[in-house]
């Protein structure tokens, strides 16, 4: 594991905030240490008029660099590639293949944008209370599905021990906590998607992954 | 400074918000490009042909030579990288980030909340009256993030006086997501204001899916 720095960022984040989980799996990965600040969602602290000021949607993560504040994990993301590039988080734009950084790109949008809206708290609350809650569920297990099964396709012929090959990237990054979540909260049945499973798999073992997740966090409720 | 070797190929469905924000960039990046209409309502997207340049059948695509790539924001990453001439983010890092998390609210936030798929699912699960209020909430929602967001930094445009990232994400959804889910644009004084910039654009105009190759005759 890659020394780190003494903190100098901050991540305000949310023990299970799925978003949160991404950011703290990056900083990890690249060996960036991070004070942990809690914003606890279910008492509303993401309400206060100081967390409006760092992120007006009112959404956990936020980075804090100097004075640099950072909402939304991908713009974070893409900052930390550009300010901290050791153990980069995307593959080079190579002649010998040229489609390999775009296709992680391609997949944090999957995630981003098709699976994890869908299913995040506030969508979740509202068709909880307009429908009802197992209809809530079901929702919530069509939309990660069907995005299962779009990255399933997508990935097949380019899986390797990883997402894209046999390094963790940032595909790697924005899958690992959307599938831990799938197993655990929604009870995604896995065997349906094979690639995914065995890049769950490989990315289950490794410590920055373990050490990012919702449990290991200052804010965990035991 | 990457030359345009091979005419680069976009395929895109004219009333695709998605194809519509690469439409733009190649415009604005003074890119030439073949226009390949893939019409979702007759379901193109599920041919073989298509389902081989992208299996999960959306567009917008870009074909540029050998490399094949889908999703409108690694589209865009890439034609930031291949052809850097005419910059669509700006140099300071942290207007970059800010650029990439306001285009976000739009991908994350806004659109896919409000997408056909979605509203048709509203409108089954819900009822019918329920679809304009769901779409209206989410995008009126994601606007009062932006007005926060980008007031005290928006200049002639979105993050500055240059059109940058922000910009071309932000416009499709103030063309097409506002007046038909009875969006109360008085409400949000600066996406007026760079809704009316846009539309003095001609790279934008030239995007817009009115004047798309496979937009119905009016």
């Amino acid at each position: 594991m890659a020394a780190k720095d003494s903190p100098k960022l901050g991540l305000y984040s949310y023990w299970q905030s799925s978003c949160s989980w991404r950011v703290r799996f990056a900083l990890n990965l690249k060996g960036i240490s991070y004070e942990y600040k809690a914003v606890n969602l279910l008492k509303g602290e993401q309400f206060t008029p100081e967390f409006e000021k760092l992120n007006p949607l009112h959404f956990v993560p936020v980075l804090a660099d100097g004075d640099v504040f950072i909402s939304d994990s991908y713009a974070i993301l893409m900052y930390l590639e550009e300010k901290y590039p050791r153990r980069p988080l995307l593959p080079s734009l190579l002649p010998s293949n040229p489609q390999h950084k775009a296709l992680n790109l391609q997949v944090a949008s999957i995630v981003s944008s098709s699976i994890q809206p869908l299913h995040m708290l506030s969508t979740s609350k509202y068709l909880g209370e307009k429908v009802g809650p197992q209809e809530q569920l079901l929702f919530a297990q069509t939309n990660v599905e069907k995005g299962f099964h779009a990255l399933e396709k997508l990935l097949k012929n380019i899986v390797g021990k990883y997402a894209t090959g046999d390094e963790v990237y940032m595909a790697d990054v924005f899958m690992a906590h959307q599938i831990a979540m799938a197993t655990e909260r929604f009870k995604i049945d896995m065997s349906k998607f094979p690639s995914l499973s065995r890049i769950y798999e490989s990315l289950k073992a490794i410590p920055e992954f373990l050490e990012s997740s919702p449990e290991e966090q200052p804010d965990a409720v035991k | 400074m990457a030359q345009q070797q091979n005419k680069l190929k976009l395929y895109s469905y004219w009333r695709s918000s998605c194809s519509c924000r690469i439409r733009m960039a190649l415009n604005l990046k003074s890119l030439e490009y073949q226009y390949i209409p893939v019409n979702l309502l007759k379901g193109e997207q599920f041919s073989p042909e298509f389902q081989k340049l992208n299996p999960i059948g959306y567009v917008p695509v870009l074909v540029d030579g050998d490399v094949v790539i889908s999703d409108s924001f690694a589209i865009f990453m890439y034609l930031e990288e291949k052809y850097p001439q005419i910059p669509l983010f700006p140099s300071d890092i942290a207007k970059k980030a800010l650029n990439i998390q306001a285009a976000n609210i739009v991908c994350s936030s806004i659109q896919p909340l409000q997408n056909a798929t979605v509203l048709k699912y509203i409108e089954a699960k819900v009822g019918p009256d329920e679809r304009i209020p769901w779409a209206k909430f989410h995008i009126e929602k994601g606007f009062e993030a932006l007005e926060k967001l980008l007031k005290d930094r928006a200049g002639r445009y979105a993050t500055g006086d240059e059109v940058s990232m922000a910009d071309v994400f932000l416009a499709p959804q103030l063309h097409y997501g506002t007046k038909r889910f009875n969006v109360d644009m008085a409400k949000f004084p600066l996406l007026t204001r760079l809704n009316g910039a846009y539309s003095e654009l001609s790279e934008f105009r030239k995007a817009m899916p009115e004047n798309q190759p496979d937009a119905p005759l009016a």
